[in-house]
């Protein structure tokens, strides 16, 4: 095992997978001589040289595509798009090509590649840029969207990714590159479709992803600690497929559940998981599923909007505190929100 | 309306003037004479034994004998290619003919895009190819599916979604595939088919092989970005991929000058230094010979943009009576009719005679019969198979429920 950063961890798999498999090739805006806007590229562009990383012109639907019909002749690019708000000029090709040409021509040209996206808000780039639209491809049958939360699970869904032959929109976030953990030395990919239980725990379900699922962590370990709580924590590591099964196994347990999420509330990723646990677990369910998402505004750039209009760690203690009363939870200590 | 009973009268040559075939700065290579190639390309499913005796026949006259000069033989290849480029544009335009009658009997659904008017162009770009080349094309692409050597049976049964269909029955008349024939795909979206042809040409070009891509679109596609995107990027990595606008000078029923700002498509190409020229598709020898120039300079390195100006001989889609044609349109189209076309310059050239042309008329139509009955016998696809292709790579948790079933199952297994 050796701590690094989540961004250290993306670099170093992409790298590894570079020198392992030479069909594996990175295209994307400004990743080569500028080594990537958040510098997950950095140095490859000097090991690698011009043909195995490519700096595209500003034109996500050209590159985008183009990489699908390299993945089409056996290729394994690895796309990066600067953040997911740019890939809507790409999702033409996302949702329309590679997510169709597997099936809609019966099997017979497969597209093994990767979609690299960091979305998160919260960095004051305003409306267009601090957009969560992960639920667009989640949405879509034939892409696999995966969003790891720790430098570990980076790593190894990047492996997962890289060796997989459908296309896989890999959703990274901002505010977590520089988050640290454990990354195990040796190669495991990770299998994609399956959720994690970060922490294991009794009195209530709470549940999220990338970033959120990091917070999720963090708020669960602290209310341990302070107000001798024990949630689980399941971390969603994979939007597409979704493991449904995992979450009401959670859910059955603890009689519970808050989701928690970064994109907006209305028909969000957290809409399908609640719908998920009133139908797979509505005979266990002491108390409403509870979302925690953000506001329903294009997003401000002044700070004090931007932070009304995000989840905050307060916000979700708040939903927590209100589910374990709406069951009659007996706190063992007074908490700081009720 | 263009069931297109060959004309016998004089053929009204129509536009066969434009070739402009203006080759800009980079074309460096030299275009192979593979004259043989193209007269090779034969619809192997057409010929009855009494016709290709027929044809056989009429072209004995004109057959190279061995000590012919160059010229002369060089004459004789060029008839045999004619003969077979007829035979090949009737097989398309009777294929087509048979697969609209269908689709009005409703054993075709969804949309429906047809050849007809296109078939010079077809089998002249076809002509052009290797075997190992890859061809993109669009949603009109029965004919370029013939053209590649695709079984018409399976592209028929394609069209009526049963099991044998060249895609198994999962894309329909706009979305045929065979890697073997390296038919990488005919795509509904507009322009969805050029940057997947670039990537490939890329992917051709990263382990150092020479073979071309060339990706066919309409003269409307020539106005979305991905056209744009497509040319830049080729240019820039100079991939080996030959970009064919069918400039048909309508998108469904909105003139070209309506749409493009350059309404000569292939002047497009300067503003990516990508050489370009504009060829006349009705006459298939002329489109041969621009596609082998377009070929053979992107197997040299350097994209080429190409356009070819059709007429199509009936509405956008099968289902569209093409009202916004005028009547003085309408006529004027049957002078641009490119199979009754070669039909009367075969005759003028005394390289088959009526007779011959009407036997093959008839094996033709014989054929088609044959393959429409053959795709109405494939069997319609399992539901059982319905989750077969979503993902390649098998994945847990990857959903199998039907429209009906519940979320979970009774032993809380989720579907």
């Amino acid at each position: 095992m050796t701590l690094m950063s989540y961004r250290q961890a993306l670099h170093d798999t992409l790298r590894s997978e570079m020198l392992r498999d030479e069909n594996v090739l990175l295209m994307g805006e400004e990743i080569g001589v500028f080594e990537g806007s958040y510098k997950i590229t950095a140095g490859l562009l000097a090991e690698f040289g011009e043909k195995r990383v490519r700096d595209t012109p500003i034109a996500e639907e050209g590159f985008t595509g183009a990489a699908i019909g390299a993945a089409m002749l056996g290729l394994r690019p690895v796309v990066e798009l600067m953040t997911i708000n740019f890939s809507l000029i790409a999702i033409d090709q996302i949702v329309n090509h590679a997510a169709k040409i597997y099936g809609m021509f019966g099997g017979q040209a497969k597209v093994p590649m990767v979609i690299r996206t960091p979305g998160g808000g919260g960095q004051q780039l305003g409306a267009t840029h601090s957009q969560n639209i992960e639920l667009y491809y989640a949405f879509v049958p034939g892409l696999k969207v995966v969003a790891p939360s720790t430098p570990a699970d980076a790593k190894a869904l990047m492996l997962a990714a890289i060796r997989d032959d459908d296309p896989v929109l890999f959703l990274e976030n901002l505010a977590l590159y520089n988050t640290k953990g454990e990354v195990p030395d040796h190669d495991e990919p990770a299998i994609i479709g399956k959720a994690k239980v970060t922490r294991e725990g009794s009195h209530l379900t709470l549940i999220g992803y990338s970033r959120m699922a990091y917070v999720a962590k963090k708020i669960a370990d602290q209310l341990a600690d302070s107000d001798h709580l024990d949630i689980e924590v399941v971390d969603l590591c994979s939007l597409r497929p979704l493991d449904r099964e995992t979450i009401i196994n959670s859910v059955k347990k603890t009689s519970c559940a808050v989701v928690v999420e970064d994109d907006w509330l209305t028909y969000g990723i957290g809409a399908e998981v609640a719908a998920t646990i009133s139908d797979g677990a509505f005979d266990y369910l002491d108390a409403p599923v509870r979302r925690v998402a953000m506001a329903e505004v294009p997003m401000p750039y002044a700070k004090s909007l931007e932070t009304a209009a995000l989840p905050s760690e307060d916000d979700i203690i708040k939903a927590i505190y209100q589910t374990l009363d709406a069951i009659g939870h007996r706190r063992s200590k007074t908490g700081p929100h009720d | 309306m263009t069931t297109a009973k060959r004309s016998t009268t004089k053929a009204p040559t129509a536009t066969k003037t434009v070739v402009v075939a203006k080759k800009a700065s980079v074309g460096r290579s030299k275009p192979s004479v593979a004259a043989s190639k193209a007269a090779s390309v034969t619809t192997k499913a057409t010929a009855t034994k009494k016709v290709a005796a027929a044809a056989k026949s009429s072209v004995a006259k004109v057959a190279p004998a061995k000590k012919l000069p160059a010229k002369k033989v060089a004459a004789a290849n060029e008839s045999v290619q004619l003969l077979d480029f007829y035979r090949e544009m009737l097989f398309i335009r009777r294929f087509e003919e048979r697969a609209a009658r269908a689709y009005t009997q409703a054993l075709i659904g969804g949309y429906c895009h047809l050849n007809l008017g296109e078939e010079a162009a077809v089998v002249g770009l076809m002509s052009a190819l290797r075997p190992s080349d890859y061809l993109f094309t669009n949603y009109r692409e029965h004919g370029y599916a013939i053209a590649r050597n695709i079984d018409p049976n399976a592209i028929m049964a394609e069209l009526y979604g049963r099991v044998d269909g060249v895609s198994k029955g999962w894309g329909g008349s706009m979305h045929m595939f065979d890697m073997e024939h390296r038919l990488l795909g005919g795509y509904g979206i507009v322009g969805g088919q050029l940057p997947l042809a670039t990537g490939a040409a890329l992917a051709i070009d990263y382990r150092g092989g020479d073979d071309v891509v060339m990706c066919t679109m309409g003269e409307g596609t020539s106005n979305i970005g991905a056209f744009h995107e497509s040319l830049n990027i080729a240019q820039l990595w100079k991939l080996p991929v030959v970009f064919v606008v069918i400039n048909n000078f309508l998108g469904m029923g909105t003139k070209v000058e309506l749409s493009s700002a350059e309404p000569e498509i292939y002047r497009r190409g300067s503003a990516y230094r990508m050489p370009s020229a504009r060829v006349d598709g009705a006459d298939p020898v002329e489109v041969a010979k621009a596609a082998r120039l377009a070929v053979e300079t992107a197997r040299a390195g350097q994209p080429y943009l190409l356009e070819v100006t059709c007429h199509r001989l009936r509405g956008h889609s099968v289902v569209d009576p093409a009202k916004y044609r005028t009547p003085a349109e309408v006529e004027e189209l049957k002078l641009h009719d490119p199979v009754n076309n070669l039909a009367d310059r075969l005759l003028q050239l005394g390289l088959a005679d009526a007779d011959t042309l009407d036997a093959l008329d008839e094996a033709m139509l014989a054929r088609v019969e044959e393959i429409a009955a053959f795709a109405e016998a494939s069997a319609h696809p399992d539901v059982h198979t319905l989750f077969d292709y979503t993902y390649a790579t098998p994945v847990p948790n990857d959903s199998r429920r039907l429209p009906g079933q519940s979320l979970f199952d009774e032993n809380g297994v989720a579907r």
